[in-house]
């Protein structure tokens, strides 16, 4: 899009555009495509309106992490304006800067420099402007609560609505304005109230299924019983006879659109259709052994020394592997969009992560130049990955195009589900050495399909290999009987739970109390202090596992934040596990909400429990059997433990991610926690009554 | 078959003509636009969808036209009077509860419906009333907190 078309577009005011420069971390972490030409030469930007307020853009989308706050705040705060006057315009492909999606806990770490940046270049404009209009010299001037004034004289000020009033103008600074020195922070590093939270505590926040166009139709579209069924007969016959649905066939797409979703449902359920299934060949049991089989070669991601040598330096060696399934990303929220076509040009409100990667997936279906298609991201029900696919999206601009008329497309449960893009299936295989003194000397580690992220081991090891073999997300073909995909801190959760596991199967072996094992083998200082906030607050006493107390321990660098999370957990009779409390310390660097962080720490670890405890998909080749809420079974209010969060301060660090790390660390935690209550090690996730009743030793 | 139902909806009367065994989620949604209401798993698991049928919390993906026949239903919508929010929604908002915001709505209306039954729940209580609600943010600490704050204020004599 033109800038001009743009500014048009957003309505009047000052424009401020704001570019990050090449040594910035932003761009390279953003790994822009080429060939994007929008935006070529602007990653940020702020608009000062009429009335004074500001507003930010920011391709990002507000998933329930609450970056729409956090990062208001940080414009707010270089502004100097209360957060009231900012708002934030999120993920609107032709209103804010290219992104590449909502994951990784990037938002405020990569995208929080280049707004902080752009709204201090927004308060330079605004005192230059207020310069001319008060005829007084720049440096004589200053900010506060929305208003330029002068120094000497704070009455003499005018408002920076004032400023922006009858003006469409664009201005950019040379040199870069400095940003406010963080110990004269107002509003960054104060609990802020959500911005969104009135809206959602009354309904009236809008999601993608909540998008009412004049003429839209509502589709459900025919599914196979498993990954891989061919339909064989079909009869719509049914379906065609419904008054008001319409059937639209094209392709492998058969659907019904109506007036009313459930109608288009009812419709739906009376077209007779036969399937052939494809022969199964691997379930939920034998998916271990067939991902060792069929893993690539793979790649070394970080290795140190030699093995041989380490082998050598050991007098003890534990081999171990750990296991984990395929987990639903399961958002209360299905997936969702709604598409209206006018002319040569699309609308989209999708319940996406990536309006942009979107935007471009919808021109491909519809076969239009991608600066015809506008992406709207309103607000999302959850992702926590799961909403990086938006398969939904392209089938409902695909039924749109053919209807002639808008049409939504929302999943039903069983539909989210069935084409989820699970946390893949993933095993670990882990050779380590101690020596005499109980320090690591080796540490041979091959992860199968479950993805890098966080296997390079912060212990200090003299000799490691970490070996990938298959991604988690490109497990190639034959790996998996359906896609997978990114789940909240990827491939984190399952290398976290065999790493940690394992340094407390050494830790037991070598009669030391988990605690101090990590502490002899660690040198990095800040994972020490988070290690030790949590153990002052937990009230750890050093024990050898198993104490029969139920504590755990397990800690986590993911992406440079630092997580140590400490567990009680009790075991009922049926071999159930509770989980009493949880105490979380965690160093992220400069934190904007402090509220908004521990919000999430709470989150992560709530959430966290499912995948310890329940969360399993079970199949047979294609077919999912969990389709609903009470075959998989995700967290709820019983199963609460006390959970504190100790905000380990870091303030000179820069702000870094906070939406994943805390939930890193809950297989572990609670694996080891579950052992030193019973003595028995859990190395398949998840922990089922009925896996640690069989595990347990005979009474 | 189309028939002729009046309920109450947020307090107004109103007169539909819809085939009765619709379910009221369906027709909140999309023929009444009343969007608070979510649709979280169809099968009256996850609680998304709860509204209040005579002061009751109803799962309404399960509860079908017929049967609000001449009653009273209340949504997220019609919880807030005289454009000031309710102490629970306001507890909400203060505890900062809401994440994602979609099970919120079912949420607020269970609780409403167990401060109606047990104003001063324990949390035993809560924990016991909420259980049927998911949140997969995993904002259950927060909301426990925001109920028990509005039970505080109700009981000073806040609204309702």
């Amino acid at each position: 899009m033109k800038r001009r078309e743009f500014m048009r577009l957003a309505g009047g005011g000052v424009f401020v555009f704001f570019t990050v420069g090449e040594p910035w971390d932003w761009l390279e972490a953003q790994q822009r495509p080429g060939g994007r030409d929008y935006p070529t030469d602007f990653n940020a930007y702020l608009r000062i309106a009429e009335d004074g307020k500001i507003t930010g853009f920011a391709g990002k989308a507000e998933l329930g992490q609450g970056t729409q706050t956090a990062l208001a705040q940080i414009a707010a705060e270089e502004l100097d304006v209360a957060l009231d006057r900012v708002d934030m315009v999120m993920g609107d492909t032709a209103l804010c800067p290219w992104d590449m999606g909502t994951f990784g806990s990037r938002s405020i770490k990569y995208f929080g420099p280049a707004l902080r940046q752009a709204a201090a270049e927004a308060r330079a404009v605004l005192i230059e402007l207020a310069s001319e209009h008060l005829k007084l010299p720049v440096l004589q001037l200053t900010t506060k609560d929305g208003f330029v004034h002068e120094k000497a004289n704070p009455q003499n000020r005018v408002s920076y609505g004032a400023l922006a009033k009858g003006k469409m103008i664009e201005r950019h600074l040379e040199p870069k304005p400095p940003v406010k020195p963080v110990a004269e922070y107002a509003i960054v590093g104060k609990p802020a109230d959500r911005k969104d939270a009135v809206l959602k505590a009354t309904g009236k926040a809008q999601y993608a299924g909540d998008i009412r166009l004049p003429g839209m139709l509502y589709a459900r579209i025919l599914r196979p019983p498993a990954h891989g069924a061919k339909l064989k007969t079909i009869d719509l016959s049914g379906a065609e006879k419904t008054e008001g649905a319409r059937v639209i066939q094209d392709g492998e797409i058969i659907a019904v659109l109506h007036s009313s979703f459930d109608l288009a449902e009812g419709a739906l359920s009376k077209i007779k259709a036969e399937w052939d299934l494809p022969e199964a060949t691997v379930d939920d049991e034998t998916i271990y052994d067939h991902l060792v089989k069929v893993a690539p070669a793979g790649d070394v991601v970080e290795e140190k020394g030699n093995l041989e040598e380490g082998r050598k330096l050991a007098a003890s060696v534990f081999e171990q592997s750990y296991f984990a399934p395929y987990v639903a990303h399961a958002p209360v929220e299905p997936h969702t969009a709604a598409v209206k076509i006018e002319g040569d040009s699309a609308t989209v409100w999708a319940s996406t992560q990536r309006p942009f990667g979107l935007q471009e997936e919808v021109a491909q279906a519809l076969g239009l130049p991608m600066e015809k298609v506008r992406v709207i991201t309103p607000f999302v029900g959850g992702g926590f990955g799961g909403k990086n696919r938006n398969r939904q999206t392209v089938e409902a601009a695909r039924l749109a195009k053919l209807a002639g008329a808008p049409v939504q497309v929302a999943w039903s449960r069983s539909e989210e589900f069935f084409y989820d893009t699970f946390q893949p299936a993933a095993v670990v295989k882990i050779v380590s050495g101690l020596d005499a003194a109980n320090k690591l000397v080796l540490w041979d580690y091959v992860i199968f399909f479950g993805g890098e992220r966080t296997s390079q081991p912060f212990y200090d090891i003299p000799h490691y290999r970490i070996l990938s073999r298959g991604s988690w997300g490109r497990g190639g073909a034959g790996a998996h009987p359906f896609e997978v995909g990114a789940w909240r801190a990827p491939g984190s959760n399952t290398n976290t739970f065999a790493r940690e596991s394992h340094l407390d199967v050494m830790a037991a072996k070598a009669g030391l109390d988990p605690l101090e094992f990590r502490l002899v083998n660690l040198k990095d200082e800040r994972m020490k202090k988070v290690l030790a906030a949590a153990a002052e607050r937990f009230g750890w006493k050093p024990a050898k596992a198993p104490s029969g107390r139920g504590f755990g321990v397990a800690c986590v660098n993911y992406l440079n934040t630092y997580v140590a999370t400490m567990a009680e957990v009790g075991i009922e009779k049926s071999g159930a596990v509770r989980v009493k409390r949880v105490v979380c310390a965690q160093d992220m660097g400069r934190v904007i909400n402090p509220d908004g962080a521990r919000a999430q720490m709470e989150g992560c670890i709530t959430m966290g429990l499912g995948y310890c405890l329940s969360e399993e998909i079970h199949f047979r080749g294609g077919a999912i059997q969990e389709r609903n809420f009470d075959s998989y079974e995700i967290p709820r209010f019983s199963w609460l433990p006390k959970i504190e969060t100790v905000l380990v301060d870091n303030p000179g660090l820069e702000p870094q991610g906070g939406g994943e790390p805390p939930i890193v660390n809950m297989g572990a935690v609670v694996a080891n926690a579950v052992f030193d209550a019973t003595g028995a090690r859990l190395c398949r996730l998840p922990i089922t009554a009925a896996r640690l009743k069989s595990a347990l030793p005979p009474r | 078959m189309k028939e002729t139902i009046r309920f109450e909806i947020n307090g107004r009367p109103v007169s539909l003509d819809v085939d009765s065994d619709r379910m009221l989620l369906w027709v909140l949604r999309t023929e009444m636009e009343l969007t608070g209401t979510k649709y979280g798993c169809g099968e009256g698991i996850c609680g998304a969808c709860t509204v209040l049928v005579d002061g009751e919390a109803v799962r309404s993906c399960q509860y079908p036209m017929k049967d609000v026949r001449a009653k009273k239903v209340t949504t997220i919508e019609g919880l807030a009077a005289d454009g000031k929010l309710h102490p629970l929604q306001e507890a909400f908002v203060r505890h900062n509860v809401m994440q994602c915001g979609f099970c919120t709505s079912g949420m607020i209306i269970t609780a409403y419906s167990l401060l109606r039954k047990n104003p001063q729940p324990a949390r035993e209580g809560i924990i016991q009333a909420m259980d049927d609600n998911l949140c997969r943010c995993g904002g259950y600490m927060r909301i426990i907190q925001a109920i028990e704050t509005a039970a505080q204020e109700m009981k000073k004599g806040a609204r309702r």
